[in-house]
């Protein structure tokens, strides 16, 4: 039978990945949405207000899921995780609370007029709207990631009677992982909203959609990612040094590293045992891990076997970490050739189209991939060397908590397959019909069908 | 630096504001979702309906992450007390709001269809999470006491929410609408006015009973005389407001802002009477608010960023509801 811990380890696992699907997107997309509405602004080329408008319509409804998800998650804290307000609620709750305060009242007030108040406000308000909605989101990022960082490389506080105490707020915030987090999460959230926006516009033009936005779209998406997946690369790297620094034992898992070596190879694939701490099979390159960790062939590179109280389960992290890695490079092989196919030849051959729509939700997958190793790579610990999970965990009967978990995952497989379905009949939709060139918004059944008299033009 | 004793004291005072604020912003949004008619020939009122929501309704489940967010940050040991006793309820609540919060834009994107369903959830999930709100509000007065008397008074309670929240998102109806449907808003408000107006009797009689401190303090005689302010203000506003409905709609559209008026004052007297049945206890007795805070440094450091950001965001809240005034109908979509 699962117990509490696991259950509550579980559900919380699995409210924060659908959770952390739609931010993704809405981060970023959002930074997108100003660029059509400022490039509309500055040409008047109705193309774009075309795109913001199929565009924003996404938009809404991954915000719609985001919002509903994440209020499901600062109730987790109170229902599943007790331990951690009453250990660590003096440094999560201010951060939590100023993400509340300066991030989400002004997302959500903003979001109405981004979305409906087009007509209503001069067209300068509008835009500002869409940028305090972008601003607002990247916030909240912004804090929720301080708190995670410090979570995983705790800085700036003292332990009083149990109870964590600040000493030093900058610290707590500028925590040591905390630069390198935010920076490859909001990477991944352009990725993420790149791939998607190339995606649904490759997918328009596979099904025969001759008209402009989709193109300006996709080309827009490729030179966003051509330019974003190196740096994420580099900013991963960098991310994995410091870890390297921070949490040894985490690195040692992502690699499936059980000896302490020095000229550690890379390995490329292997499957990790982990009751008997070695791995069944490996295939590596030699010296490379050391290389790349400590910048010297021998370099040492400390192994699981050193850490025998605190090794994190090893196969879920060493292979999440490939995935996410191997999403990465092909990320910048498949930008890289379609911009320059798009240089060279104005257009993309069939077979990267479909290569994109395959690709429209990798960035979730290695989001993800990139967050469970980031996260199981930390347990034992709920946080670094103050708290562990186990401590953490709420006393409510298992019954409970297994009860909540399916009613979750059943609304979530619904509502998963009912977004992907949704933007899905969406583009289909717009390869036949799209608003009219005009300046003016048309009122197109978006959130009601009310005064629904829009003229269908083949564009 | 203020002090130890009155930072909680401030604390909670936030924490209620974010409350009623929350009861009657989303109150009506969720009230007007309890309220769809789900019939064929309603579609267009179901679509002016959720258009007269449509730009508020996320900000306004802000104040109910706000509310949460001061509890667990200001008051742990309250928020794993009662998180503990209220785990269901809040999970049902939050697949409640999760339904109604995603319906509402998958409404607008789905195939016709489709529609229909969606309209369907939305109604139900409004109504899931209003119920089991008003079932945590009785649980929570009642001392999360484990018998069946106070789960039927949380029942109770469930059903006077709802009404409540009828009461209100009608009133907000008859602001935003027009015609045939401002009519049904006006009867639909009636009615859940009267069963709301019920229910806060059955609450009065029963708290003061059930909690002998409630009842010292509210008959405690220099301050009855003030305390019964509140109860007499409270049935006035009914009173008043069930007159005026009888009247409604007037000619012109006057008087239409009345009604919502008069319930949102009818939901700050009630608050207020509940507050001071409790006050300083956060969660009824077991433990008082300067029992269950966090450090003072901590909460120090969260009101000098309230002090300045909650100005602001009730300014450009005002500006959104300017933006966006007048009848629902005249709104635009893209
Ligand atoms: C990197 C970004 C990120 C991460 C790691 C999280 N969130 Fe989130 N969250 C956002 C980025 C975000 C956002 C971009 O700001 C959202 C998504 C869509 C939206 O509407 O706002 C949001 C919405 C959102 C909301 C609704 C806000 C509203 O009413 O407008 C709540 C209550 C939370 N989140 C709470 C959490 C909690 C408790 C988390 C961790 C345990 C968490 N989020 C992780
Ligand atoms: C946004 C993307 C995130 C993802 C995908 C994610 C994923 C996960 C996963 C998979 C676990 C389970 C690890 C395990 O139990 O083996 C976990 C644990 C945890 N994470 Fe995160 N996390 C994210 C962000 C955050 C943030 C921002 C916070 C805090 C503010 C947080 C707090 C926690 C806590 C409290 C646990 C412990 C519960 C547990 O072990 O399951 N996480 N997370
Ligand atoms: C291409 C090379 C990449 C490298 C070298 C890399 C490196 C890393 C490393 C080392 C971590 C672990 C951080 C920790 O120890 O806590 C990590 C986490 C993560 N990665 Fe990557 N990554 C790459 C690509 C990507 C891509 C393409 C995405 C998404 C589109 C992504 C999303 C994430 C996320 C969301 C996390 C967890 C959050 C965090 O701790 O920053 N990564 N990455």
């Amino acid at each position: 039978m699962l117990d509490t811990l696991m259950l509550s380890r579980i559900q919380f696992a699995a409210n924060i990945s659908f959770h952390i699907l739609f931010p993704t997107i809405t981060i970023a997309l959002c930074w997108i949405l100003l660029f059509f509405k400022v490039r509309h602004d500055q040409t008047g080329d109705p193309v774009w207000m075309r795109a913001y408008r199929f565009w924003v319509k996404i938009f809404a409804l991954s915000f719609a899921l985001g919002v509903v998800s994440g209020i499901t998650m600062s109730f987790q804290f109170g229902t599943n995780w007790p331990g951690f307000m009453e250990t660590v609620g003096n440094v999560a709750g201010p951060l939590l609370g100023y993400e509340v305060l300066t991030a989400f009242f002004l997302e959500a007030t903003f979001l109405g007029i981004m979305l409906f108040g087009i007509k209503r406000v001069p067209p300068k308000v509008h835009t500002f709207a869409t940028l305090m909605v972008a601003v607002g989101t990247t916030l909240s990022a912004f804090w929720i990631l301080a708190l995670d960082s410090w979570m995983q490389t705790p800085a700036g506080f003292e332990m009083r009677d149990g109870v964590a105490h600040v000493t030093s707020w900058f610290e707590v915030i500028f925590n040591p992982s905390f630069p390198y987090r935010l920076g490859h999460k909001l990477l991944a959230s352009g990725l993420t909203a790149a791939f998607l926006v190339a995606g649904i516009s490759a997918y328009r033009l596979l099904k025969g959609d001759t008209k402009r936005a989709p193109k300006m779209t996709l080309k827009v998406s490729l030179v966003i990612a051509a330019v974003l997946a190196p740096v994420q690369a580099f900013v991963g790297d960098l991310h994995g040094l410091n870890t390297f620094e921070y949490q040894p034992q985490k690195v040692a898992a992502m690699e499936g590293a059980w000896e302490t070596k020095n000229g550690a190879p890379l390995l490329l694939f292997a499957i990790p045992d982990q009751e008997n701490q070695r791995n069944k099979f490996e295939i590596g390159i030699p010296n490379l891990a050391s290389l790349i960790l400590t910048h010297e062939l021998d370099g040492e590179v400390r192994g699981l076997k050193d850490f025998p109280d605190e090794q994190p389960p090893v196969a879920p992290v060493f292979f999440s970490f490939r995935v996410m890695v191997g999403l990465g490079l092909l990320m910048i092989a498949l930008s890289w050739y379609g911009v320059w196919q798009l240089r060279k030849r104005g257009e993309l051959p069939k077979w990267m189209l479909q290569g994109l729509v395959a690709m429209t939700f990798s960035g979730w997958v290695a989001t993800l991939a990139g967050w469970y190793v980031t996260e199981i790579g930390r347990q034992p610990w709920l946080v670094t060397g103050v708290l562990k999970t186990a401590d953490a965990v709420t006393t409510v009967p298992p019954a409970n908590v297994g009860l909540s978990l399916t009613l979750y995952l059943i609304v979530y497989a619904v509502l998963l397959t009912a977004y992907i379905h949704t933007i899905r009949s969406m583009a289909l939709k717009a390869v036949k019909i799209e608003d009219f060139e005009t300046n003016e918004p048309v009122a197109d059944g978006n959130l009601t069908n009310l005064g629904n008299q829009t003229k269908e033009v083949q564009a | 630096m203020i002090d130890a004793y009155w930072l909680p004291v401030i604390f909670i005072g936030l924490m209620g504001l974010a409350v009623i604020v929350y009861a009657i912003l989303d109150g009506y949004d969720l009230g007007v979702g309890i309220l769809l008619p789900l019939s064929a020939q309603d579609e267009l009122n179901r679509d002016t309906m959720i258009a007269s929501i449509g730009p508020f309704w996320d900000a306004n489940e802000t104040w109910l992450v706000l509310a949460v967010g001061l509890m667990l940050i200001a008051f742990p040991a309250a928020n794993s007390l009662v998180f503990y006793h209220l785990y269901m309820p809040v999970a049902i609540m939050l697949i409640g709001l999760i339904m109604r919060g995603v319906a509402f834009d998958f409404r607008a994107k789905a195939a016709i269809d489709h529609k229909q369903t969606w309209d369907r959830t939305f109604k139900a999930g409004s109504l899931i999470t209003t119920l089991s709100q008003g079932y945590m509000l009785g649980l929570y007065i009642m001392g999360f006491e484990q018998s069946i008397s106070a789960k039927l008074f949380a029942v109770l309670s469930a059903l006077g929410v709802t009404a409540a929240y009828c009461y209100i998102g009608g009133a907000w109806l008859i602001l935003k609408t027009e015609g045939e449907l401002q009519k049904r808003a006006v009867d639909w408000t009636r009615k859940a006015g009267r069963t709301c107006m019920l229910g806060v009797i059955a609450v009065s009689i029963v708290n003061p009973i059930v909690n002998p401190g409630v009842f010292d303090r509210w008959f405690d005689f220099p301050l009855v005389m003030f305390a019964l302010l509140i109860p007499a203000l409270c049935f006035a506003a009914f009173i008043g407001n069930d007159f005026l409905l009888g009247r409604m709609p007037k000619v012109n559209d006057r008087h239409s802002w009345m009604p919502l008026l008069l319930v949102v004052a009818v939901f700050i007297l009630c608050f207020v009477g509940l507050a001071f049945s409790f006050f300083p206890e956060v969660v009824p007795g077991q433990l008082d608010i300067w029992e269950a805070a966090s450090s003072p440094e901590a909460l120090t450091v969260i009101l000098i960023g309230a002090v300045i950001v909650v100005p602001v965001i009730l300014l450009y809240t005002v500006y959104a509801y300017y933006v966006f005034h007048g009848k629902a109908t005249e709104l635009n979509y893209h």
